[in-house]
């Protein structure tokens, strides 16, 4: 029954305008139009292809150790050169791409998903559920974050966590410090859209809870949260590469781009071969540059109200 | 504003105390501790020295000791440096305030300057290319940006020193002191300044576009006022003004020091201090830092509230 009025709706629309047109296409096509933000959304594409799809071509996948050919500079046979157990750089550099990237995308989803639901709540109940919420999230914001994670950090080495878990505990570290921004952020929006007419629209047919948060209400501050989900990616990026730099977060073999830095930590590989930390902090450099200038653009068609 | 002022300062209080539980806590129930970590103790001397620092109390017991010793301004003693650890901060937090004062008012300058000339010739080649360079800005990560201009600059060109504030055995004293430190000095805060450069020129180049766009500069120019004056006069007070609410955020980085910056500088601030410590789980000096940068922090966010009110009297405070 409730579906027919907007069935008709589009039915209409798709009758008089000859292409179709939704907030989705009209977003699309204004992005389109904006160079600067094409040109970033493309370096995060190729990024993503190299690092998830190169290393298939690569002959040196097997990390295999040899000898015979370490720590030699970029040549023909190896681009970017080999470490000290004689693994090829480039291959490392996209095998660390994978985590990183990774890591990146699904903190920032984790911590989207959290920050929203939980502002959602607290914007939509008011009252103790909102008090509750944003206490915890006060006191969050109040500890810095960086000693925060490193105290995680600390304590997943103390605890001999599996290196192969770390990166998955890594993701809720950081999504733990970054969720209570994120819920701010909400909970602001909803105390404002929960006194629009449509929301009073909602409350006289007398709908659920449920059915107001997620139907009415939440799909309101989508564009938004794309938004700011897009340029989350960066930042999630950058924490996991201090982390690991430092040796609290991913940890070897798992290769990261920030433990391959690492390898400045020491003399010798820092002064005489920069081939094994400098290609790590450009890929960080350009993934987090190109996921920045992507996400400005999207803010342009998203969210114009909020350009700062 | 006193009732606020007041409200205000139970909240910050109750924040900090909670702050201060869950702070002690998770360095309390991280497992080992200084003592544990040196392996040439016995397990005798071990126990004896647990004793005298207390560490074998209950948890409760030893978060009420921290505690009300911290009410009355001791926050305990550094294991590893036996020392308290609020004269251990006077000794490295001045360091730390050198570095972030000289490369926050150099932040503040350029970030003004470009951002006005690039919001006044928006959408001109120099906007654009100010923008690319504020994203580049916005995205190096800090401990990889250091590393490169060491390599460069330091160990390549020899033009800098690679760290430290001084170099290695050098007694200078009076000018030569001086010239020492600003010639160990200049990498950090160049890195420290282009790393904060970015979102504040942002900031500068929407607000002055706001301005900008307003009635009253249309009527200062048809007033016929030169274009600097507009500009200069008109114009860039009003986008200053919003700013002044960012100087409470600032505190924190003010004196809190910068972990990653002198960790790589080797700088001896107070970051570097708690990198130190970190290491070694010297916790009573650990928690003293966190708790420090927590009460910066509200101290901050209460300033910028404050400020925000001075700054346009139509916000309320409540």
């Amino acid at each position: 029954m409730i579906t027919t009025p907007t069935k008709l709706v589009n039915a209409k629309r798709t009758k008089d305008s000859p292409v179709k047109s939704s907030l989705f296409r009209q977003s699309i096509r204004k992005l389109s139009k904006n160079k600067l933000a094409v040109s970033g959304f493309v370096v995060v594409i190729l990024m993503f292809v190299a690092c998830f799809i190169g290393p298939l071509f690569s002959p040196y996948t097997d990390n295999k150790i040899n000898m015979a050919m370490m720590n030699k500079a970029p040549h023909l046979k190896h681009w970017l050169g080999t470490d000290a157990l004689g693994r090829d750089v480039l291959t490392r550099v996209l095998l660390a791409g994978r985590i990183s990237l990774t890591v990146g995308l699904a903190s920032m989803m984790l911590s989207v998903f959290i920050g929203s639901l939980l502002g959602a709540l607290a914007g939509y109940y008011r009252g103790i559920v909102d008090q509750i919420i944003m206490r915890i999230a006060d006191l969050l914001l109040t500890i810095p974050s960086l000693p925060l994670l490193f105290i995680f950090g600390a304590l997943l080495s103390e605890w001999k966590i599996p290196t192969d878990y770390r990166m998955y505990i890594v993701m809720l570290m950081l999504s733990f410090v970054g969720w209570p921004g994120l819920a701010r952020m909400v909970r602001g929006q909803m105390l404002s859209l929960r006194e629009r007419e449509f929301m009073q629209a909602a409350v006289v047919l007398g709908l659920r809870d449920r059915r107001k948060l997620f139907n009415h209400l939440l799909p309101n501050i989508v564009p938004l949260l794309i938004v700011i989900a897009t340029l989350n990616i960066g930042g999630a990026i950058l924490s996991e590469s201090v982390l690991s730099f430092f040796g609290l977060g991913v940890m070897p073999p798992t290769p990261t781009w920030g433990n391959m830095i690492d390898a400045a930590n020491n003399m010798i590989d820092f002064q005489e071969r920069p081939w094994l930390w400098i290609p790590p902090g450009f890929s960080i450099f350009a993934t987090v540059i190109a996921i920045n200038i992507f996400g400005d653009g999207l803010r342009d068609v998203l969210d114009p109200k909020q350009k700062r | 504003m006193s009732t606020y002022l007041s409200k205000r300062l139970i909240y910050m209080f109750l924040i900090l105390f909670a702050a201060s539980l869950l702070i002690f806590c998770l360095y309390a129930l991280t497992p080992g501790d200084f003592i544990s970590g040196n392996i040439k103790l016995t397990p005798e001397r071990k126990a004896e020295l647990r004793d005298i620092y207390g560490l074998n109390k209950p948890l409760l017991e030893r978060y009420g000791i921290w505690m009300s010793n911290a009410f009355r301004g001791d926050f305990g003693f550094s294991l590893a440096q036996q020392k308290p650890v609020l004269q251990l901060f006077n000794e490295y937090i001045w360091n730390s305030f050198l570095l972030a004062v000289v490369s926050t008012f150099l932040t503040w300058v350029i970030a003004v300057i470009v951002g006005v000339i690039s919001a006044y010739k928006q959408y001109s080649w120099f906007d654009t290319l100010v923008m690319v360079a504020i994203f580049a800005a916005m995205s190096i990560p800090s401990f990889f940006i250091g590393l490169f201009l060491i390599k460069i600059l330091a160990v390549d060109l020899k033009w800098l020193p690679p760290g430290g504030m001084l170099t290695t055995g050098s007694n200078a004293t009076g000018i030569a002191y001086l010239k020492e430190v600003i010639h160990h000095m200049t990498l950090p805060v160049v890195v420290m300044t282009l790393l904060g450069v970015g979102s504040l020129t942002r900031y500068f180049r929407s607000n002055m576009i706001d301005v900008i766009k307003q009635d009253y500069i249309r009527t200062a120019r048809a007033k016929g006022l030169t274009e600097r004056k507009v500009l200069f006069t008109h114009a860039l007070r009003n986008a200053l003004l919003p700013a002044i609410t960012l100087v409470g955020f600032e505190l924190p980085a003010l004196f809190g020091g910068s972990l990653i910056i002198e960790k790589i500088f080797n700088w001896p601030g107070i970051g570097q201090l708690y990198m130190q410590s970190f290491g070694l789980r010297d916790y009573p000096l650990l928690m003293g830092f966190t708790m420090f940068i927590a009460i910066l922090t509200v101290l901050g966010t209460l300033i910028s509230d404050i400020l925000y009110h001075v700054a346009d009297p139509r916000v309320r405070l409540q």
